[in-house]
């Protein structure tokens, strides 16, 4: 069973989002049930930083050595740090998804909608396993 | 549902990732597919392929059967040794690919893909009539499970009694490992050398355990289908499926040498073969595209995968059969049909969801060991 951090908010496609209680910018990454699905994650090709993202365009794209899949915006607003060291060593979203994997910062422009407590999370998880 | 080899439970204490393949639930990863594709290049892994198909073949006339039924030359093949060979249809276009092992003068193992091998002990059923042989799909009763990686000899010795320094590549021998009968193979689909081991369902779990013990010093861990994967794409082994199709004859596939057209008498697909061996390559191909089968090497970090266009300028020149991140080049590689304009032109690119990557044509295989 892999971890599902409580203080965290999350999507249905298996991304996390961090500091939302805190102001206007969260960081983004993919979650541990997520990196195990994928395996050996080899490749990560993050969002530029100044792009504007609307929740659910594809902003990014996360490869691992069986498949490859996108990476969401989960809410509207801002690029405005991406993660240089996960671009470098992809790995890091299997070691560390909730830590050093994480991907990129957004400004939130819009209040964020649909996204999923860590109890709704898990019962996706759940349901899917 | 998908089917269960004798190993499963094994694999699940294991903490497998469990997959269906060809209609069989297999073990995709046990952990890290890089380590373990990494732990079969330095030391061994020990795999589950329990889903392939075992059909044999006796009788006075099973080799003439044989001869008749596929495109390589059995009758003549030494009792001990195996060979790679094809089952094709009346156009000459492949149905599988096969490793053939003539345990005995009238007795012959035919190893079949697990998502072809019903059909092909249908078809050799079927072909076999009018001969004095017999064939029996006893692929419900065997197990199979492979040592590979240079760390295999030493940890196998350890098992049985068996010549195994005598016993060369592409060779097979009935002895007792571990206290089971069992028929060892110096085969593999790894690039490395190593062993395929054919035991009864009852002794696979038993000789599992025995192996993962007597491997434990030497570096030999689980591996699954992943890590299976990058290793013969690595090797530039074909995948039925990917590089080989019912589209495709054998030579489409630059493996003609396998279609023995100088052994007597008819077999399946020999009119059609031997139109097609006549034929200049340049003027022949899947599709009449005058295609063939190339290795390529991404330039950069994206990963070329089975589909995707080649292209040159911006046109469409080929496919990628088969592709991922090479652990051994540090590089994404693929098999890919290309046309052969294209392939000596250069300037390829691969279409990898809409962007044009960069990638050069390179001799197969990526990967060969160092003897």
């Amino acid at each position: 069973m892999s971890s599902i951090p409580e203080d965290l908010s999350y999507t249905k496609e298996h991304e996390w989002v961090a500091g939302l209680d805190d102001g206007r910018t969260v960081t983004v990454g993919i979650t541990a049930y997520a990196a195990e699905q994928l395996g050996d994650v080899v490749y990560v090709q993050v969002p530029e930083v100044g792009a504007a993202v609307t929740t659910g365009d594809a902003v990014g794209e996360v490869e691992s050595t069986k498949s490859v899949s996108d990476i969401f915006a989960p809410v509207t607003g801002e690029i405005v740090e991406v993660n240089a060291a996960v671009v470098d060593d992809p790995s890091l979203v299997n070691s560390d998804p909730y830590g050093e994997g994480w991907l990129f910062r957004v400004q939130i422009g819009e209040e964020p909608e649909d996204l999923l407590t860590s109890a709704e999370y898990t019962s996706l998880t759940s349901a899917e396993a | 549902m998908s089917r269960s080899t004798p190993l499963r439970e094994v694999h699940e204490a294991l903490g497998a990732t469990l997959t269906d393949f060809a209609g069989w639930l297999m073990p995709l990863r046990y952990g890290s597919e890089s380590v373990e594709h990494n732990a079969v290049r330095t030391a061994a892994g020990l795999f589950d392929l329990s889903h392939m198909g075992e059909i044999f073949v006796t009788g006075p006339e099973a080799g003439q059967a044989l001869d008749y039924a596929l495109v390589g030359w059995l009758s003549a093949l030494d009792v001990g040794r195996a060979r790679y060979t094809m089952i094709v249809n009346g156009d000459g276009r492949v149905l599988d690919d096969l490793i053939v092992y003539r345990l005995a003068t009238e007795e012959f193992l035919v190893v079949a893909n697990a998502s072809n091998y019903s059909m092909v002990a249908r078809e050799l059923t079927e072909r076999a009539e009018p001969y004095d042989a017999r064939v029996e799909d006893r692929s419900g009763s065997y197990a199979l499970v492979a040592v590979q990686g240079p760390k295999s000899t030493e940890i196998l010795r350890t098992l049985t009694d068996a010549d195994l320094d005598g016993l060369k590549y592409y060779a097979g021998l009935p002895a007792t490992v571990a206290g089971f009968e069992a028929l060892i193979a110096r085969t593999g689909y790894t690039g490395e050398d190593g062993f395929e081991l054919f035991v009864r369902n009852e002794d696979a779990v038993p000789l599992w355990n025995a192996l993962t013990e007597a491997g434990a010093g030497l570096g030999l861990i689980p591996a699954g289908l992943s890590a299976r994967d990058t290793l013969r794409l690595e090797a530039g082994m074909p995948l039925y499926g990917n590089e080989l199709t019912a589209d495709l004859t054998p030579f489409d596939a630059g493996l003609g040498r396998v279609v023995r057209l100088d052994k007597p008498g008819d077999f399946v697909g020999r009119a059609a073969l031997t139109e097609r061996a006549a034929l200049a390559d340049q003027e022949a191909g899947p599709d009449g595209t005058a295609r063939r089968l190339v290795g390529l090497v991404a330039r950069g970090r994206r990963v070329p995968r089975h589909g995707y266009p080649v292209t040159r300028d911006g046109v469409v020149v080929g496919e990628v059969t088969s592709g991922a991140p090479s652990q051994s080049l540090g590089k994404p590689i693929a098999m890919a049909y290309v046309s052969r304009s294209a392939v000596e032109a250069g300037g390829l690119a691969v279409d990898i969801r809409g962007s044009h990557e960069p990638v050069d044509v390179v001799d197969l295989p990526f990967y060969r060991r160092s003897k």
